[in-house]
């Protein structure tokens, strides 16, 4: 593991033994350029037997999966990211290199390395072949996308493009499965340690020396009698149509009403079915098992926690759906294009358009569809700014409070309401707050980024089902595992604060509970904003999710149970002033009351300084703005308005 | 703004006497020879390994509606570039002779 500890240039020496046999699994590395289909072959290879995870203090994804060969060998394939060469300049670029020299805690040094290069890109990509064939690890050259490389007309010589390597060459399609058994073949041999290492006949290249590394590319091409396939014409056709003055805005903008309308209208009522199965299974568990502390910490604290988040579900399972056929059909550069005009006008790029659309829903799956940003500092700022866009969990009290105290009146004729233009003036402050922080984001702490927006434009390519499938299980996987364990922690020790310390025996009333003592101890604190000890209490237990709040406010008066909410609508209205009100609708809109994304920026931001820094920022501003809103609503404005 | 100075920029590129300095002003679908990247070296870097090298043919093709980043074909592959990049890549003139690369 110890092989070189200087890091220039280093060339691992021992690695001429090829395989090594004994009990440690066979470890087989998957690297390639961006775009070359890795992510695709990983998942041909591996099917479900992947875990996902971050590489060790850095925030570069890590996903190790499982193969079998036909011998019944076990293979252990580590996914590597994207990268166009082995200089460590990027954290990609580490990170990659660290693993193949077996310098990754964790990681076993790779005993293989399988390379995949686009074939219709050969020029470019064959690049990358010259540090990794300097590497001297058995590697077998994968050129994918044979499929589109026979259509357009190009073609290569497989056995002689070996022979200029002096390396296996497989012709393969991974997202049609053709090839794959060459691929299968390989890992056998190296598994077995049969498979020897010959030289390259033609001499590596001076791997710091781009042009000279390109033109040893072009000369390993050539020799392969490489025939570059004729330029993508359906993809031409297409983008004259997707990036058309006038057709091409048009299309982005159905694009992104069908996103709003698919994460809405049509995962209502499917979220709305689950919440109802939360509910009738809560009752019925509570039918089964005999009144007991133990029956109310699983059915009020463990159930509808772990319920609270499980009816997000649908939602996330369709931004995501839509996130991967977006992606997988190419249209995800071109929407980011599109985008990029608009989003540099507040110091982010394109790439962040999508993300920050996908927050409206929920800013947990948000900030993970960040992972495409390859700037560093534009994806931490979008990340920073996700949690300020209107999610889905938001509208809930927004629909409470607003039904409580804004009169429904005519604002514009019967189109536009007073409620429905709260709501959407609530909306539009979360939008423009996440704008102006963008923008002080990057003119301060995440200034001086030097690498410009650089897009690909991946060929539009039709999207599989088996590749969407495996997206889809593959985020859902994470998003249970991320927000739910959180909220379940957080679940019971909200409901050990709601039910302890025991009188007499029995739970405490609200009040004398901890969550009571707490409620009472931050009064002070929250007065200004016109809150009172059982708000207190509410934002405390919003923290799990911003939505508890509505149930927490209905334990508290008492009033759980009735269909509709109007009891709780008439208790709000004597407990809180109208400028409270208002400043507890300003209040949602900025604090970041979410443990979820708490942890999952946690996890994508590779450490606990974001996540505080975060959250004491949109606390800060929720707290100075509520007390604001509060002052100026309360000083009589709103009765002004009122009037009018 | 941004429209206008596009405008200019493909009439300046029917004026046989005017020759396109930059990858910028070079109008869609002719194509320019790229002399060097004005940029510093971890950007040239990282836009050289995207293909934008000296010698290399650069043609430009579709931007994005409205006027943002342009979409340029280079050696086999599409990549975008916002106009204050393709500023920095200086182009070969004319009457320069040079080795040029085709793919």
């Amino acid at each position: 593991m110890s092989d070189c500890h200087d890091c220039a240039g280093c060339t691992i020496a021992s690695a001429s033994r090829v395989a090594r046999t004994g009990g440690r699994p066979h470890v087989v590395a998957i690297i390639g350029p961006p775009n070359s289909g890795k992510s695709t072959l990983f998942n041909r290879l591996t099917g479900l037997r992947q875990k996902v995870a971050n590489f060790p203090g850095v925030t570069v994804e890590q996903r190790i999966g499982r193969a079998k060969t036909k011998h019944d060998r076990e293979i252990v394939l580590v996914d590597l990211p994207g990268v166009y060469s082995l200089s460590p300049r990027s954290e990609d670029e580490q990170v990659t290199r660290d693993v193949l020299a077996g310098e990754m805690p964790g990681i076993p040094k790779p005993d293989a390395v399988l390379l995949i290069l686009d074939c219709t890109n050969l020029g470019r990509h064959l690049v990358l072949a010259a540090p990794i064939l300097a590497l001297k690890l058995p590697t077998l050259v994968i050129l994918n996308m044979a499929d589109d490389l026979a259509s357009r007309g190009g073609k290569v010589d497989t056995a002689e493009l070996a022979g200029e390597l002096g390396a296996p060459v497989a012709l393969i399609s991974a997202a049609k499965g053709d090839g794959i058994e060459k691929v299968f073949q390989f890992m056998e041999g190296t598994a077995a340690g049969t498979t020897s290492l010959a030289a390259p006949k033609v001499e590596l290249p001076v791997l710091q020396d781009i042009p000279r590394c390109r033109q040893w590319a072009h000369q390993v091409g050539a020799g392969a009698a490489y025939q570059a396939p004729a330029p993508p014409l359906w993809t031409r056709r297409l983008d004259a149509i997707f990036l058309h003055p006038v057709a091409g805005f048009a299309i982005f903008a159905v694009v992104v009403a069908a996103v709003f309308q698919t994460i809405f209208s049509l995962a209502k009522p499917i979220m709305d079915g689950l919440q109802a199965l939360v509910e009738t299974s809560g009752h019925w568990i509570e039918g089964v098992l005999p009144a007991s502390v133990f029956r109310s910490l699983l059915v009020d604290g463990v159930w509808h926690g772990v319920g609270s988040v499980i009816v997000f579900l649908p939602q996330i399972l369709l931004l995501f759906l839509f996130i991967g056929i977006l992606e997988d059909s190419g249209y995800l550069a071109r929407a980011a294009l599109i985008a990029d005009r608009t989003m540099a006008k507040f110091g982010l790029q394109g790439k962040s358009f999508i993300p920050l659309l996908s927050a409206y829903a929920c800013a947990v799956p948000a900030i993970m569809a960040t992972r495409t940003i390859e700037s560093k500092r534009d994806r931490l700022a979008t990340i920073l700014i996700a949690p300020l866009m209107t999610c889905s969990a938001r509208l809930p009290v927004y629909t409470l409070i607003i039904a409580a105290f804004i009169p429904e009146r005519h604002l514009l004729g019967p189109l536009l309401g007073t409620q429905a233009g709260a709501l959407l003036g609530l909306y539009m402050l979360g939008f423009a707050a996440a704008i102006i922080t963008a923008r002080l984001l990057k003119s301060s702490v995440l200034k001086s980024e030097r690498t410009p927006f650089v897009l690909e434009m991946p060929p539009y390519r039709m999207p599989t089902l088996r590749s969407l499938g495996l997206r889809l299980y593959d985020r859902s996987k994470i998003f249970l595992q991320r927000a739910g364990t959180v909220i379940l922690l957080v679940a019971v020790v909200l409901w050990v604060m709601l039910h302890l310390p025991l009188h007499d025996g029995k739970a405490p009333e609200i009040g004398d509970s901890f969550a009571g003592m707490i409620g009472h101890t931050a009064e002070p604190v929250i007065k200004p904003l016109g809150f009172n000890w059982k708000i207190g209490i509410g934002l405390i237990s919003s923290l799990a999710a911003r939505e508890v709040i509505v149930g927490t406010l209905g334990t508290i008066y008492a009033v759980e149970g009735t269909q509709d909410s109007a009891g709780l609508r008439h208790a709000l209205q004597s407990e809180l002033t109208p400028g409270g009100a208002v400043a507890l609708l300003i209040f949602f809109a900025f604090a970041m009351q979410c443990m979820s994304t708490v942890a999952v920026v946690r996890r994508e931001t590779g450490g606990w300084k974001w996540p505080a820094v975060q959250f004491a920022y949109m606390t800060l501003l929720a707290y100075v703005c509520a007390l604001v809103t509060n002052e100026v609503v309360g000083s009589g404005v709103l009765k002004v308005v009122a009037r009018l | 703004m941004m429209q206008l100075s596009v405008n200019n920029d493909s009439q300046a590129g029917r004026n046989a006497a005017f020759a396109p300095k930059t990858l910028a002003q070079l109008p869609r679908g002719e194509s320019g020879i790229l002399d060097r990247l004005d940029l510093p070296e971890d950007v040239a870097r990282r836009l050289m390994e995207l293909g934008f090298l000296p010698g290399q043919v650069i043609v430009p093709a579709r931007s994005a509606p409205g006027g943002g980043p342009r979409v340029y074909r280079v050696d086999g592959s599409e990549v975008a570039l916002r106009r204050e990049t393709a500023a920095r890549l200086i182009l070969r003139s004319p009457a320069k002779s040079g080795p040029t690369r085709k793919p």
